[in-house]
């Protein structure tokens, strides 16, 4: 498991990409990948390296959501397998985020 | 670490006076307290006596030589470790081994190197001490994991009482759970509403632990105490969610599928916030009618943006409802397949007896998996006559001598209340209050709803019973049903409650009246009695549970009587 950040060259979006399982001990590598940002506006989470993640990754994602605003977040799940596709489908999460 | 010349207890044991004398004076000398024995069988008492920390032990010897002794003062030392030295004059390999095969540590050859003897000592210490830390966190460790389990029945118990002061032993219930799942953050309740339907919820919370079962306490109380009031499911949710929201972190929240299955008029009201697909398992057609996830989990969205939509499903005597956590479906084998809803129905559709439908799945992941996980919960709910359930009481705290026993109210609900309000409850727990119809409260709110339904759904909405007729229609009945109510204009449904006393008790006269379009009362009243299709069950069952009902001529107002005697 392995979390990566990387800015966009304008430094307006941060990209986060998680490599393997994608559980709770991920969770604080992930909350340091945009915390203690400033004017991040676009949010980029890339699934690529991940086939798996649990309810605690749902709930760091919804943290992640309250850090960017909440319902005014701007946060894209990009590169989603079958097998998270299938989970972020079950929990609705589509309804929160941009999945794509 | 600690200083190397801490001062030790430190038995010798040597035949040899003078070797004895020379080595406990080194000892000494290096402020280490001395113990000496001339043989083994002295070094053994010594041992008991004494407990030194260390012992140097020549290994041949009278009476006991040094290889008796060494094993005897090991076993006497258990656990903790008191190292043996062997001092020896014997210098090929094979003796050598004997020593440390007897329980020897290290051993020194005469004559002694004081620097090697003090080097020797120092080391074995710090091993001594090494195992005497090892022993110590075990023991707290072992300590601590005892009080969490001892806390962790104490909260079991405590929640026992408030989770399963429901119906989740009816017999027509089977379930799967661990004994421990409340930790693992799965949650299922089961109770009557007071009109005898049956609510039931499985749950299953962000992670585990203690964390996993805070969340379930308050949201076993929403269920019970909401459900006993006669709430419906979508006021109890929006109250669970709203409750989740503002008492649990972000990153938590609660997956869940509530249940209302109406045995009376055979139907099942669905919500299904991010649990895997439960399924109405048709046992006539063999068909199965999944029960998708359409909403976020309970606890994640805001009051006002929470969607409490249910979906209703006809349902049949026989067929069953199967509820599962998502460890079902990622349990996962050695090289981290998932089980699979494409597995689970292969077990469905190996089953043949439906009994052993939760058993054939356990067995399926054991064999996928290899070993079976702990947040597995599986619950499997047949539709029966609700005649067999037995009786669904509901307990009372107030004493009941406050009784009004003469009274009359009219309430009249408008296009905005009906839209988003359900009074019932309140109107139940108003009747209740007066005591001689508490024995017949199941009764009077089925009758009430009943006629609430049909004021709000044929009368205020204008919808046609008969679109029930089939699985379709009755999907399109519902789906209608919220539609119109979202658009609800005008109309109204007025209630008039008149309580009177009698001789020796008292009679409720209970009429509901409604802005809708009527019909004609003697018409539907005189059609036989509908067997087992889905919709006109209502009016029947208004009739069969009240003494005296009556329709008003234009079909707008229905009217039915509830008496009671005297109580003791």
């Amino acid at each position: 498991m392995s979390v990566t950040s990387e800015f966009s060259q304008d430094e307006q979006q941060l990209t986060i990409a998680i490599t393997g399982r994608f559980d709770f001990a991920s969770h604080q590598d992930f909350r340091n990948a945009y915390e203690n940002r400033t004017n991040v506006r676009n949010y980029v989470v890339d699934l690529k390296g991940t086939n798996y993640l649990d309810s605690s990754a749902l709930g760091m994602l919804l943290l992640l959501r309250d850090h960017a605003g909440g319902e005014h977040s701007r946060i894209q799940l990009v590169n989603c397998s079958a097998d998270v596709d299938q989970i972020l489908k079950i929990s609705n999460f589509s309804k929160l985020f941009n999945v794509g | 670490m600690q200083p190397l010349t801490e001062s030790l207890c430190i038995l010798i044991a040597d035949d040899n006076t003078t070797d004895r004398y020379l080595l406990s004076t080194i000892i000494s000398r290096q402020g280490h307290r001395v113990l000496c024995a001339s043989n083994g069988a002295e070094a053994v008492e010594l041992f008991e006596s004494g407990r030194p920390q260390l012992v140097l032990m020549d290994a041949v010897m009278p009476v006991m030589d040094g290889f008796e002794a060494a094993r005897r003062i090991k076993k006497m030392a258990g656990e903790s470790l008191v190292p043996i030295i062997f001092l020896t004059s014997l210098t090929e390999g094979e003796a050598l081994a004997r020593c440390l095969d007897a329980g020897g540590d290290d051993f020194i050859a005469k004559p002694y190197n004081q620097v090697v003897l003090t080097a020797k000592i120092n080391a074995m210490n710090r091993l001594r001490m090494l195992q005497e830390t090892v022993l110590q966190q075990r023991d707290l460790i072992s300590r601590h994991h005892e009080y969490l389990l001892n806390e962790q029945r104490v909260a079991k118990e405590v929640f026992d009482q408030v989770a399963h002061s429901g119906c989740l032993d009816a017999p027509n219930i089977r379930y799967l759970q661990s004994p421990y799942a409340l930790f693992n953050g799965d949650l299922l309740l089961a109770t009557y509403t007071p009109a005898g339907h049956m609510h039931l919820l499985l749950g299953d919370f962000t992670g585990h632990g203690l964390p996993a079962a805070v969340g379930a306490m308050p949201l076993a109380e929403v269920f019970y105490g909401m459900t006993a009031k006669g709430f419906g499911l979508a006021e109890t949710l929006r109250e669970m969610n709203a409750k989740l929201k503002r008492i649990l972190p972000v990153d938590m929240f609660c997956c869940a599928t509530l249940l209302c299955i109406n045995f009376q008029q055979r139907h099942v009201e669905v919500w299904n916030g991010g649990l895997p697909d439960g399924y109405l398992l048709h046992t006539q057609s063999g068909e199965r009618t999944p029960l998708v996830s359409r909403h976020l989990p309970l606890g994640v969205l805001d009051v006002n943006a929470f969607d409490d939509k249910t979906e209703v499903y006809p349902i049949a005597t026989g067929d069953r409802i199967f509820l599962l956590s998502d460890g079902v479906i990622d349990t996962s084998d050695s090289e981290d397949h998932l089980f699979g809803t494409q597995r689970l129905h292969e077990v469905f559709d190996a089953n043949r007896q439906p009994r052993l439908l939760i058993h054939e799945i356990q067995q399926a992941l054991t064999a996928f998996g290899g070993q079976a996980r702990d947040d597995v919960s599986m619950v499997e709910i047949t539709t029966v006559d609700q005649a067999t359930l037995g009786p669904q009481t509901v307990t009372y705290s107030d004493s009941g001598a406050s009784s009004p026993l003469d009274w009359s109210a009219t309430f009249e609900f408008r296009a905005s209340t009906l839209r988003r309000f359900n009074p019932l409850p309140y109107l139940l727990q108003l009747l209740l209050e007066v005591h001689g119809l508490r024995s017949q409260s199941g009764a009077l709110y089925s009758v009430l709803s009943e006629l609430y339904s049909n004021a709000l759904e044929h009368g205020v909405l204008g919808l046609d019973s008969k679109l029930k007729r089939d699985a379709a229609g009755f999907a399109r009945y519902y789906r209608e049903r919220g539609e119109r109510l979202v658009e609800l204009e005008e109309g109204f449904i007025r209630v008039h409650l008149r309580v009177v006393p009698a001789e020796r008790g008292g009679r409720l006269t209970l009429q509901v009246e409604d802005s809708g379009a009527g019909f004609d009362a003697d018409t539907i009243l005189a059609l036989p009695p509908v067997g087992n299709e889905l919709y006109g069950r209502g009016l029947g069952l208004v009739r069969q549970l009240t003494e005296q009902a009556s329709w008003s001529r234009d079909g707008r107002t229905a009217s039915v009587e509830f008496s009671w005697e005297g109580m003791a």
